[in-house]
């Protein structure tokens, strides 16, 4: 453990010890449920939907999307079918926080789920959960069980006339389903390809009803921000008009790569260089991806940047999911950015052009590059590709995969360059 | 082999004429195949489509979308190798070479056992141990040509138990 990790306030995470889960018992010693009681004795549904906007909680999806005010448009007050779908399809690569999450503190996820439906008044609730997630799956079974046996779920929750249900999803692959139009149709049993929008969920979601997506994590702050406030909440965050923590994933060339709940706002140095114990084997910082596979690269010219929304749209890029894979001075941006699109390519689910023929040629110009075969106007396609792409495609896959492209157009054309000249790699051992 | 016990074909008759949208289970029940008769042959597709009370291309258009339903045969165990970044960054590839070399199989194939498969997957949500690598549903990670033996010896041993 890193010696700082004490200094930093742990909200989701207070509960967390490697290897083990909370069950309901553990959960309520340090104040679980509680939020909920007061919530159904002491606040109405439309308090609590303002309570998030005030704490000005943004999705933790990866679009950061205030959670305030997309509640906000829900017709809570609407009768008829509503749904509360919460997202745990994580599968962009660089992305563990929500696992980490419900490996150790599963009910947090159903207190904020059960608040949050409250709030909605949605009384039907999915959680969505990957192939790929069986233990936190089955956490959340047990989960759900021990709440409604501890008459937090059922029927006429803690005697407010309220009911609600919870329904665990498990899915079966493909990154796609992420996507929240497409997880509606993958709920439903159809196809999985996105809706197109509008009608957004709020209207139409679910078998044609009102429905909101929310993350995992975005829905696990919720009962803290009730117990706490707006203003607590928005204290947590090292910026001004940033609030909260955030759940880090590290991964790659890092001494520690763990996910950390650390404030929102903190500077990426100090993510890299105290909590992540610096870059492995004592090498030099190249480059990160700061927010998961769909965020352009940042540089060491940008270790001062702080990790949150609009400093890091300032800044060219995305805080996106908070997954901060680093990459050292051995490491071709080029060879990197193909694994990256040859991801994006084998989960574009096809249905529209520019990502499902756009992005096999994105991969087969990076392989070009990458083995020396290309000459200067290759990169100039790879460049026409990239606007050929962005802002082109049926959802935001494809625009997402743009990301690591524009990364190493902005930052690392000298290496490109270097790949024609060079007629190889300049990166590769021989 | 039998697709599915009747006491769970039941389960999901039942179920379905419970519910307002049957179609919703059809990933339940496709997985339910899966486990219980190691892949969904055509026969599969045509049972979750009778048992849910919906058309088979219903069902097909689905099967065939998910990476995780395997519409042909695999052996006992499938090995899913991560080839996403962290992993990447983190000798993932050294790792399904070896794995290659080791079941003497190339992606995609079957040890002549029948005791696995091999199979590239995208990010596993185990980046923070990686290389990682999911064996049915179990992940495992961080990898070394080492840890892969041991744990090959044990799914293998669990598996002739
Ligand atoms: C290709 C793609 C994959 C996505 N994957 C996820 C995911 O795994 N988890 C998630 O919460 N949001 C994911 N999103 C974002 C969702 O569409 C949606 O914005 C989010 O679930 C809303 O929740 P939030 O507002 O609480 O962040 C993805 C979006 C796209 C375009
Ligand atoms: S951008 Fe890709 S994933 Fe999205 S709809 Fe088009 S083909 Fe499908
Ligand atoms: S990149 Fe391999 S587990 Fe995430």
């Amino acid at each position: 453990m890193s010696p700082r990790i004490s200094e930093y306030p742990q909200v989701l995470f207070k509960n967390r010890v490697p290897g083990e889960t909370v069950l309901i018992d553990g959960y309520r010693t340090t104040g679980g449920y509680t939020a909920l009681e007061k919530a159904f004795k002491e606040l109405d549904p439309a308090t609590i939907r303002d309570q998030a906007k005030r704490a000005n909680l943004r999705g933790r999806g990866g679009a950061g999307f205030p959670t305030g005010i997309k509640w906000s448009f829900f017709p809570a007050d609407q009768p008829g079918k509503k749904y509360l779908v919460c997202n745990c399809d994580e599968m962009e690569p660089g992305t563990y926080k929500d696992r980490e999450l419900l490996r150790a503190d599963p009910h947090q996820l159903i207190e904020g789920v059960i608040i949050s439906a409250f709030a909605l008044q949605t009384p039907v609730a999915y959680i969505f959960i990957r192939y790929a997630f069986e233990d936190c799956a089955a956490n959340l079974d047990r989960a759900v069980a021990e709440a409604t046996a501890a008459g937090y779920l059922g029927k006429n929750i803690l005697g407010s006339g309220f009911d609600c249900e919870i329904h665990v999803h498990r899915s079966a692959g493909r990154y796609i389903l992420g996507e929240e139009t497409a997880l509606l149709n993958g709920l439903e049993g159809k196809r999985p390809n996105p809706r197109s929008k509008p009608p957004f969920p709020a209207v139409r979601g679910l078998f044609g009803q009102p429905t909101t997506v929310n993350n995992v994590e975005t829905l696990a702050n919720v009962p803290h921000i009730i117990n706490h406030g707006a203003e607590w909440y928005k204290g947590l965050a090292r910026t001004l008009e940033g609030a909260g923590t955030k759940l880090f994933g590290l991964s790659g060339h890092l001494e520690r790569t763990a996910c950390f709940e650390l404030p929102v706002g903190i500077p990426l140095r100090e993510v890299v260089e105290e909590v992540g114990g610096g870059v492995r084997g004592g090498r030099t910082f190249k480059a990160c991806l700061p927010g998961g596979a769909s965020t352009p690269y940042l540089t060491a010219a940008q270790l001062d940047t702080p990790l949150d929304f609009e400093p890091l749209e300032a800044v060219g890029s995305r805080f996106g999911t908070a997954g901060v894979t680093v990459f050292d001075d051995t490491t071709c941006m080029v060879a990197a950015t193909l694994n990256l699109i040859r991801f994006f390519a084998r989960e574009s689910c096809g249905w529209c052009t520019p990502c499902r023929d756009g992005l096999p040629v994105v991969a087969w110009l990076l392989n070009k590059i990458e083995s020396g075969k290309a000459t200067f106007d290759d990169i100039d396609m790879l460049k026409d590709q990239f606007r050929n792409i962005s802002g082109r495609s049926f959802c935001a896959l494809a625009e997402g995969a743009m990301g690591p492209v524009a990364g190493l157009l902005n930052h690392f054309e000298q290496e490109l360059a270097d790949h024609v000249i060079k007629g190889r790699c300049p990166l590769k051992k021989k | 082999m039998e697709l599915l016990p009747e006491n769970q074909q039941e389960f999901f008759r039942s179920k379905a004429a419970a519910i307002a949208h049957p179609r919703e289970l059809v990933i339940d029940a496709l997985r339910a195949v899966q486990s219980h008769h190691g892949w969904v042959p055509d026969e599969g597709v045509t049972l979750v489509a009778a048992l849910l009370g919906i058309l088979p291309i219903e069902v097909e258009e689905v099967a065939t979308f998910y990476d995780k339903i395997f519409r042909r045969p695999v052996g006992k165990r499938v090995i899913h190798v991560c080839d996403s970044i962290c992993c990447w960054t983190r000798e993932g590839e050294a790792i399904f070479a070896y794995l290659q070399e080791k079941l003497g199989i190339a992606p995609g194939e079957t040890t002549a056992d029948g005791v696995f498969t091999l199979l590239p997957t995208c990010c596993l949500g185990a980046c923070g141990d990686a290389p990682a690598m999911m064996i049915g549903l179990t992940t495992y990670g961080p990898l070394t040509p080492q840890r892969v033996d041991e744990i090959l010896a044990q799914v293998r041993a669990e598996v002739s138990a």
